[in-house]
């Protein structure tokens, strides 16, 4: 079995198998990657880095590019605003 | 800054033997990529628990991975190219849980590999979550998001979408259709040829096995994502066959118009082009000394022509050549140009967005507001189209497409770059180097 890791993501609690990307976890929690400038929820779409729709805030950091970064224990991730 | 004599842009299958056939052949290598492990697109791994489904059946490229470290050549994930000079530098950053950071590399030879991504064509409703790239639902699976049991719709253009749907099938989601839009008669002269090609035969009859559940539809194609009552997530896609319309229900889409190349890098350098892709001689040498190109950016061909390509690039870094794979690589160049043929956009797809529909994701800019424009730089400066995150590279193909534009010139940074990346040590040091030299002359 993988080991499993614990992060919050928009302040709950989500539980996900270590090797999950940030932007799956996200998918998992049906929690939006960012809001549009229009006000519209977004999720990854290409998922290799490319569309930048992923983008959201890790550990207080804005528009990184979830598809691209690996979930860590107690990382705390949030819709890019 | 780090000196190498061979640097390698892109760690999917073109740059992986490229590099292999480089450092066995005594060349300094470092392969770049941004992405967090090596394998590129097709060759992407799951990233999540051991054997999974997904690894199975991809003993070529675990076999040339172990190749490539045992030809000693160095590999660097996370890393986003953002700037070159012909001259021989090239900057990356990476961003770590510690912050961002650049890096300066310093070459003798360059080969770009950067393979494609996926052509997104605007239709209403495919900003809504649940719609997807076909590759990148895949992607994200790889990821580690969890279809089994999601009822799933993939569509689009190109020999991807079988893959995808049979992937997606063996993670247990329940893939009802596959609807590609070109037609059996554009699809049959390519299937037909495939009796040349019995590698490919054997995979594209293996995915079909794996989907007799599902409905394979050529000559159809999505014209929109419907949302839930809730507004916020799909809940069906509407299709059409040119004559009918109707609806099925799901859980997600997956829609991808085959695949476009990733040339801004060589476009900065200034390789010459030939149409939408990198020009290359034999020898995948590009208009520029010392800089090679292999696989997609010189056209979109696949699997089999990214390693013949990556390996003459490989070799010809270390002043080798080889007229068995020049051979081997201009089959696969014919292969392309029957594949281009089979999955040639039909001509409805220009009629698919609505006026409100959004073309620029990242500006949320509407297809009417783009009426009026003849090309990109008024488009940009009065509506910000491809001025956002992504710079235009969802947009860029799809307004090519729509109405089009070409795309107008590639500039630095070719990704946006954290500022705290470009005030990190290793731009710092260039930077007092230059105040030093500056003192100096003075």
């Amino acid at each position: 079995m993988p080991e499993i890791l614990s992060l919050t993501i928009n302040g709950a609690r989500s539980q996900v198998a270590r090797g999950t990307t940030v932007a799956a976890a996200m998918l998992l929690a049906e929690q939006p990657s960012r809001i549009s400038v229009t006000g519209e929820p977004r999720t990854a779409l290409c998922g290799m880095g490319i569309c930048f729709e992923c983008r959201a805030v890790v550990d207080g950091v804005p528009h990184r590019r979830t598809c691209q970064i690996l979930c860590e224990q107690d990382m705390a991730v949030e819709t890019n605003p | 800054m780090t000196r190498t004599q061979v640097l390698v842009v892109g760690a999917g299958p073109a740059g992986i033997v490229a590099a292999t056939a480089a450092a066995e052949n005594g060349r300094a290598v470092i392969v770049l990529d941004d992405n967090v492990t090596a394998g590129g697109q097709i060759w992407r791994s799951a990233t999540v628990g051991e054997s999974g489904p997904a690894q199975r059946g991809d003993t070529q490229k675990q076999r040339a991975l172990q190749r490539l470290q045992r030809s000693g050549a160095q590999v660097l994930t996370g890393r986003c190219v953002f700037s070159a000079d012909a001259s021989g530098t090239l900057q990356t950053f990476e961003e770590t849980a510690s912050g961002s950071f650049a890096e300066e590399f310093r070459f003798e030879q360059l080969v770009i590999a950067t393979g494609a991504r996926e052509r997104f064509l605007p239709f209403p409703g495919w900003t809504l979550p649940g719609v997807f790239g076909a590759g990148g639902l895949q992607a994200l699976v790889k990821g580690g998001y969890p279809v089994a049991g999601k009822r799933v719709i993939v569509a689009g253009t190109g020999p991807l979408l079988l893959a995808v749907a049979a992937h997606l099938a063996e993670d247990g989601a329940v893939v009802s259709s596959v609807l590609e839009q070109a037609p059996l008669a554009q699809l049959a002269p390519f299937a037909a040829s495939l009796w040349a090609h019995p590698a490919k035969l054997v995979q594209g009859a293996r995915f079909r096995a794996r989907l007799w559940k599902t409905a394979y539809r050529t000559g159809c194609w999505v014209v929109e994502a419907i949302a839930g009552t809730d507004g916020q997530k799909l809940a069906a896609v509407r299709m059409t066959d040119g004559t009918r319309t109707w609806t099925e229900p799901c859980d997600l889409l997956a829609c991808g118009y085959h695949l476009v190349p990733n040339t801004e890098l060589a476009a900065l350098l200034g390789c010459k082009f030939r149409g939408s892709f990198v020009r290359v001689d034999d020898m995948q040498r590009t208009s520029l000394p010392n800089i090679f190109c292999a696989g997609e950016p010189t056209g979109i061909a696949g699997l089999d022509a990214a390693l013949v390509q990556g390996e003459i690039a490989g070799l010809a870094c270390a002043g080798r050549s080889n007229t068995s794979l020049q051979r081997r690589a201009a089959t696969e160049h014919v292969f392309a140009g029957r594949m281009e043929k089979a999955f040639t956009l039909r001509p409805e797809l220009h009629s698919l967005p609505l006026p409100d529909t959004i073309v620029c994701r990242c500006e949320d800019v509407p297809f009417d507001s783009l009426r009026g424009y003849t090309g990109w730089t008024d488009a940009k400066l009065q509506t910000r189209c491809g001025m956002g995150a992504c710079q235009g590279r969802i947009c860029g193909p799809a307004v090519e497409h729509l109405l089009g534009w070409k795309p107008v010139s590639v500039r630095q940074p070719l990704f946006p770059v954290p500022l705290e990346a470009l005030c990190s040590p290793d731009e710092t040091t260039k930077i007092d180097n230059q105040n030093e030299l500056i003192e100096e002359k003075a």
